[in-house]
């Protein structure tokens, strides 16, 4: 069962530099400076120990008071801004989830929990609580720890964890019996079954994922920050033997230029930003209000190829709408309009209610009968009605139910209703036969409301290559109605949790990852066999632990969203790196001149940007490197625009604006930074 | 630059690309085991390989066993021809009584031959006896060589493969590469060459007294039968010192054009051959064009420096291309072509003296070796070096489509990455520290044969050449005790740290499933992914080398134009 | 791995055999009986005495002769057992000089010259042993062989033009003249 709230929640627009949280960065910037921090990431590190051994160099030269005491302090200077930069941007990233993180740690200050023991109820610290134990929470208590409700029914307040305000119906058995630590009661009395022991809790778990205390390296990354290193290590060579190659030529280099040299070329840019991507990639999901178990599931779902979305509630609005009563031969319209209107008063159900309404714009208003039984909808039955204190029985129902329904009541409904009946499976709709004892009186249609915008946004997975399968309960006629109309690529009709998982591992086999959504217990397996598995905040207990995402909306069309946010992490930081590299380019053209004007002034010509002195031209280049971070540092949070298209358009826009862009913007910004240098007389 | 110089060019691409295909899809079959026309003939003394050196025909390897086969058969190959060399005085076929190498020239020529680098710090006409030539170097063109298609068979099974566990035999592999491949085209194009001049003999050296009465002693030797293997197995060591200059080894400009074409067509060939395999001809393709883009870069400006010649020869007031280490037959412009072809694959072969190159036509070969001879390749070897630069440009630019990068459906990953970086770190290493430590140790400046910036490019490139078994050098840079043990050292490392990793990365490719593609894969035979690669090739390739570049030939070309010498 | 060295050795000991022994000496028997002058290395002969071999250049001092190129193969040049080039690069003091000898050297020996001085004449070839110049340096020299022998330079000139070899298919090489065989031919005018 989906919850009925549908309301659409937007992505918290937080701005992406809070005053508070850059305040915070700032100084983990400088925390972050601990080489013991510094060697997760070798890039930096590598750029750190320069820094380091620059500023060796200027305190010999403070000392010895050298003539290149000024240059030496500027570049290591820039060395250490380039590392606190970087640092920077890893800490804004970080402090958008710390500043969560400290509101939902509010609300799990310490309460006190009722442990029920045997017949006695104890007051215990919730801390003490433990797996197994069954607590009772009485109206505006807080439930003190993840569970199931074990007895009984009540409303529940889960803004703290969902920021929904409208509260939920949480009650014993079913999909509905889970409830989180942190949330509080507002009517009624339960007993919860404890199934999370202290520092476990969903809260614990959401608090340390938000935190990014429990963040590892996705695959993805640790594949680029191996390929990062090697091309550091690639470059340290480089810069390191041509110390020897530069006393060869007669022109012995200084340390402090190499080093300047290698910090430009290894790759910073995306060295320096690459823990900064992730975190704002799991922080968009976030925004998204999507709970993500690890930065792996949020790189999956970029990785997916078929996307399964139940029908209900994702393609369709839930709740199907009567449009139509077709009587059968010899049944006036106003007679099958009554029977509907009053098999329905009683009816709850938004399938119920429409009736009525139709049966209301027919002019029907019959008052409910006083002795009336209503006979509501069961699973086993598969019809609801009335029974009227003058014996009459009147059903509605699965058309079979009824047929069978009538026939045992000596009935025989009439063939051209069959007809009809197939005409509405055969469009989508639901038809719903309805009897008064022995005659079958008509067949009402119910219709299957589509979201909008659907069609829409199927088409746009197709773009990025993602296939989309519809599943539901309908019998395939239906469904393959209902899958034309919504523009889906395929149906899985009569879905049963058996064939579902066996769609699943058929996908996968051919070599497809699957992502989907599912809140009921019997979701949990196959939430768990698909590569990305998104659970409702609302289903169960068992669903949230199969899957690696959970929803807190509840909201199952999220999973599009969340399959963009994929695509746009691993899209980020493709484009960094090819940036990052690209970039070498100018660098090269602004250094090696520099380095041997003294030696072949014939490499004047390599100075294509004509930077002013030598000096200058290495300082530009290495203030560029470290300019370059912090100017692309919303870049990283926010990630590369991303457009649904095929991979080839995406891959020419970026190739253009990253690749191209990456050789040609240094020249410029090199170029410009010296023409500062000379301006202001710094060099 | 003239419009003849271009059309020998564009005719021997020609030429090349109509044998692609054919030559691709006979390949296919041979390692496919299925029957080709030489096969009546042939299959027999298959078997025979088979019985006689116990190998299995039908067992399948593990990455790890392959490699292992590649490398105890190139250890005993070393051993053999250490021990061949070291023994030449005593042993028949050897009528100039030619003595024996000293231990470190032994080791450095068993080693570069092994390593199918055909590096050579000795005189073949002068030093090595024909039982040596023919039993040694010639037979390690053979098998070196076949050890490299080998390799990039396996390479392709591991890419096209799924799940698997095996990339299949080496001694098999080995064997029908020898058979079918090398040794009919080797008869066939040997006799054309002993037609067109090339001798083929076991005479002794001849003393003649020439028109105007000076004695010259005319050498020879089997020399036509090597000559052909030489190229085609893209091996590239010279019968004689001055190698494919000589008008002994080709003596006109048709022999000059077959040898072009024997040294382009396997590795050509292959990328057709992994593209049938890949079940998508157009991922051949694609690479096939990758390497023609820097084909054409390479010849162009090569051709280009070297017809435009040395502007401090003008000075003295003859005008003309660049004519100094070339023959008047080749001229600049097939000078140049065979320049950017023996180091586009690793063979190493020369009808020119680079060291005598103008500066930036001297830079070509330079580069091409720096890259890693990815342009057709070593036989095999350059198929395999491009798949990794494959690997790497599907991992960056493929993140950029927002999917985690994947070649032919495979996910490349961690492991993959490491590996594809290992093999990407030994040619950085390799040339560039060798380079540092010679230029300012006396051992490494004692043999330099030009001075300024010339003499570090004479390093620059001894070390380029070993690291990629390319052979071909800055013949200026003599031998001594120093470079015989490092350049050896930098042929080993040069090939085997790089066969190994490539065959781990072949083994974690093999192990994988395919992921089906869809619109929103990247795909690795568009036009868009072929300027990927060359931007990756030649950033994460070349950039690296462009310190040490600078200081050699592009400062030297500079300072000749500033007229100075040194 | 004892086993892999094991199939080694085997494989080395069948391999050699095969391809190390029996492919040249097969491939010699093939050349002699197909082409044998060219095997034995296209020796050439004048009244039955072997003068040189029409592949290998060889050093010409006598201004009745056409010269060939500076070769850097042996202590005086074209010597078939120490091939090679000069291996001096282009910024090299040492070439620049040598050249700038050359060219003098030509000046002298050619002083009725009236042509440009050919590049071939003045750098030193790839293998020491080239056996042709360009067809502009023999054209070159023609007024001092014609003088010398007493001939008419347009009878040289001629012969030259007689002499030269184009480029193969018209694209392949560059057009050249073997200097052996032009002062053979040469010798032969004035009988």
């Amino acid at each position: 069962m989906l919850s009925q709230r549908r309301l659409e929640r937007r992505p918290q627009a937080r701005p992406l530099f809070d005053r508070a949280i850059a305040l915070r960065a700032i100084g983990d910037s400088f925390k972050k400076l601990d080489p013991r921090w510094m060697m997760r990431n070798p890039v930096m590190f590598i750029v750190e120990v320069g820094a380091l051994v620059t500023t060796l160099f200027f305190a010999r030269d403070v000392l010895a008071r050298t003539p290149q005491l000024g240059f030496d302090f500027a570049i290591s200077a820039w060395l250490w801004f380039t590392v606190i930069f970087a640092n920077f941007a890893e800490a804004v990233a970080e402090g958008r989830g710390k500043a969560q993180a400290d509101t939902l740690r509010r609300t799990k200050s310490d309460t006190l929990a009722k442990r029920v023991v045997g017949d006695t109820v104890e007051t215990i610290a919730s801390s003490l609580l433990r797996k197994g134990d069954i607590v009772r929470v009485e109206a505006g208590e807080v439930i003190p720890g993840d569970g199931e409700v074990s007895r009984g029914a009540a409303m529940v307040d889960e803004s703290a964890i969902t920021g929904e305000s409208a509260p939920v119906v949480r009650e014993a058995g079913g999909d509905r019996s889970a409830v989180t630590g942190g949330t509080r009661v507002l009517s009624d009395t339960i007993e919860v079954r404890i199934t999370a022991n202290p520092g476990e809790t969903f809260l614990d778990r959401m608090i340390g994922l938000v935190e990014g205390a429990q963040r590892q390296k996705t695959p993805n990354e640790i594949a680029l920050s191996i390929l990062l290193s090697g091309l550091t290590i690639v470059f340290l060579i480089a810069v390191a033997t041509l110390l020897p190659y530069s006393i060869y030529a007669g022109a012995r280099q200084t340390l402090p230029v190499l080093i300047a040299l290698l910090v430009c070329l290894i790759p910073t840019t995306i060295g320096g930003l690459l823990s900064a991507i992730g975190i704002a990639g799991m922080d968009r999901v976030m925004q998204r209000n999507v709970l993500a178990m690890s930065g792996r599931a949020v790189e999956a779902a970029g990785d997916v190829d078929t996307l399964l979305l139940d029908k209900t509630g994702t393609i369709t609005l839930g709740n199907r709408h009567a449009t139509e009563i077709i009587t059968a031969d010899g049944v006036s319209a106003r007679d099958a309009a009554s029977c509907a209107h009053l098999s329905s008063v009683a009816d709850e159900t938004p399938e119920g209610r429409s009736i009525v309404l139709l049966a209301a714009q027919a002019g029907i208003s019959t008052d409910h009968p006083a002795e009336a039984t209503f006979v509501p909808f069961s699973a086993y039955t598969r019809m609801s009605g009335v029974d009227l204190p003058d014996g009459t029985m009147i059903r509605k129902g699965a058309p079979d139910a009824v047929i069978a329904w009538v026939r045992v009541a000596g009935g025989e409904p009439h063939a051209d209703l069959a007809a009809h009946v197939e005409r509405i499976a055969r469009a989508g709709g639901t038809p719903l036969l309805l009897a008064r004892n022995a005659a079958v009186l008509g067949v009402i249609h119910l219709k299957d409301i589509l979201k909008p915008n659907m069609r829409e946004r199927f088409d746009r997975l197709r773009a990025m290559g993602i296939r989309t399968v519809m599943i539901t309960g309908d019998n395939p006629l239906t469904a393959a109605a209902i899958a034309t109309e919504a523009g889906v690529d395929d149906f899985l009709a009569e879905a049963t949790p058996e064939t579902k998982m066996a769609l699943i591992k058929r996908e996968q086999q051919s070599g497809r990852l699957v992502a989907m959504t599912g809140d009921g217990t019997n979701d949990a397996p196959a939430l768990a066999q698909a590569d990305v598995g998104v659970a409702m905040n609302s289903g169960t207990q068992a669903a949230k632990e199969a899957a690696n995402m959970v929803d807190l909306d509840s909201d199952p069309t999220k999973l599009i969203e969340i399959v963009e946010i994929g695509k746009q992490l691993l899209m980020t930081r493709g484009a960094l790196t090819t940036f990052s590299i690209a970039n070498d380019v100018a660098k090269y053209f602004a250094i090696l001149p520099a380095m041997f004007a003294a030696a072949y002034p014939a490499m004047g010509v390599l100075n294509v940007m004509h930077l002013a002195t030598p000096q200058s031209a290495i300082l530009s280049a290495v203030i560029f490197n470290a300019l370059v971070i912090i100017a692309l540092v919303p870049l990283a949070l926010r990630g590369v625009k991303y457009a649904p298209k095929g991979a080839d358009a995406v891959l020419r826009e970026n190739v253009l604006i990253y690749g191209l862009g990456g050789i040609l913007v240094p020249f410029v910004g090199i170029k410009l930074i010296d023409m500062l240098l000379s301006a202001l007389h710094l060099t | 630059m003239t419009i003849i110089g271009w059309l020998q060019a564009i005719a021997f691409f020609a030429v090349v690309l109509a044998l692609t295909k054919p030559l691709g899809l006979y390949m296919m079959r041979v390692f496919g085991g299925e029957r080709t026309l030489l096969s009546p003939v042939l299959v027999p003394v298959e078997r025979a390989i088979y019985r006689l050196s116990g190998v299995r025909e039908d067992e399948e390897m593990s990455w790890f066993v392959y490699a292992l086969c590649v490398l105890a058969f190139s250890l005993i190959s070393l051993v053999y021809l250490y021990v061949l060399l070291r023994t030449q005085q005593r042993l028949p076929f050897n009528p100039q009584h030619f003595g024996n190498f000293a231990p470190d020239l032994a080791w450095n020529t068993a080693v570069s031959f092994t390593t199918n680098t055909n590096w050579q710090f000795y005189s073949g006409e002068s030093t090595m006896s024909y039982l040596s030539q023919m039993a040694g170097p010639a037979w390690h063109n053979f098998v070196s060589a076949a050890a490299g298609i080998a390799i990039a068979m396996a390479v392709i099974r591991g890419v096209v493969r799924t799940s698997a566990k095996t990339l299949g035999n080496f001694w098999v592999d080995l064997t029908r590469c020898c058979l079918y491949v090398l040794l009919p085209i080797s008869v066939v194009v040997g006799l054309f060459f002993v037609w067109q001049g090339v001798p083929q003999n076991f005479n002794a050296y001849r003393e003649v007294t020439t028109v105007t009465g000076v004695t010259q002693t005319i050498t020879g030797g089997p020399m036509a039968s090597q000559e052909v293997i030489k190229e085609l197995g893209t091996n590239g060591g010279g019968f004689v010192n001055a190698n494919s200059a000589s008008p002994n080894e080709n003596p006109n400009p048709l022999t000059d054009f077959i040898e072009l074409i024997l040294i382009f067509s396997l590795g050509a060939g292959l990328t057709y051959t992994y593209g049938r395999m890949a079940g998508d001809t157009r991922q051949g393709w694609a690479i096939f064009a990758a390497m023609s883009l820097l084909f054409f870069a390479g010849f162009a400006a090569a051709y280009a420096a070297e017809a435009a010649g040395n502007p401090l020869v003008h000075r003295l007031g003859v005008l003309g291309a660049n004519l100094e280490g070339k023959e008047v037959r080749f001229g600049a412009a097939a000078s140049a072509l065979f320049a950017t072809v023996t180091t586009d694959t690793s063979c190493g072969a020369v009808n020119a003296m680079h060291d005598s190159f103008t500066a930036l036509g001297g830079l070509v070969p330079l580069v091409n070796m720096q890259l890693g001879e990815i342009v057709f390749g070593g036989v095999g070897s350059g198929l395999y070096g491009m798949i990794v630069f494959v690997v790497l440009t599907v991992f960056i630019a493929g993140l950029m489509v927002g999917r985690t990068p994947e070649l032919l459906g495979k996910k490349i990953e961690r492991r993959e990455v490491q590996f594809a970086i290992l093999a990407i770190l030994v040619t950085p290493i390799l040339v560039l520290v060798p380079t540092a430590i010679a230029s300012v140790t006396p051992a490494g400046l004692a043999t330099l044969n030009n001075a300024g910036p010339h003499g570090f490019s004479e390093i620059l490139y001894a070390f380029s050449s070993t690291n990629a078994n390319n052979g071909s050098a800055f013949a200026g840079l003599g031998p001594n005790l120093f470079y015989n043990v490092a350049t050896g050292i930098n042929m080993l490392f040069g090939r085997f740290a790089v066969i190994v990793p490539v065959l781990a990365l072949a083994g974690a490719l093999a192990g994988k499933r395919a992921v089906a593609q869809n619109v929103g894969t990247f795909t690795t035979n568009s036009g868009i992914f072929v300027a990927l690669l060359l931007g990756t090739i030649l950033i994460v390739g070349a950039l690296t080398f462009l310190p040490a570049d600078a200081l050699g030939p592009i400062v030297e070309h500079l300072l000749v134009l500033q007229g100075k010498t040194f | 791995m004892l086993k892999e060295l094991g199939t080694s050795v085997r494989f080395t000991i069948v391999s050699v055999v095969l391809l190390g022994l029996l492919y040249p000496l097969a491939m010699t028997g093939l050349a002699h009986l197909l082409f044998p002058r060219q095997a034995d290395g296209s020796f050439v002969t004048r009244d039955g005495r072997v003068v040189g071999s029409a592949i290998v250049g060889q050093l010409w001092t006598s201004p009745r002769y056409f010269h060939g190129r500076p070769s850097a193969a042996g202590k005086n040049g074209y010597d078939p057992t120490s091939t090679g080039g000069t291996n001096l690069g282009p910024s090299s003091k040492k070439l620049i000089d040598a050249t700038r000898a050359a060219i003098a050297d030509l000046k002298r020996q050619n002083p009725d010259a009236t042509l440009p001085i050919p590049m071939d004449l003045v750098t030193s070839s790839a293998s020491g042993i080239d056996p042709d110049i360009s067809p502009e340096a023999a054209y070159y020299q023609a007024p001092r062989v014609a003088k010398a022998r007493g001939l008419a330079l347009a009878a040289v000139n001629a012969l030259i033009a007689r002499s030269v070899r184009g480029r193969t298919f018209g694209i392949l090489g560059e057009p050249r003249v073997n200097v052996l065989k032009l002062n053979l031919a040469l010798d032969a005018l004035r009988s």
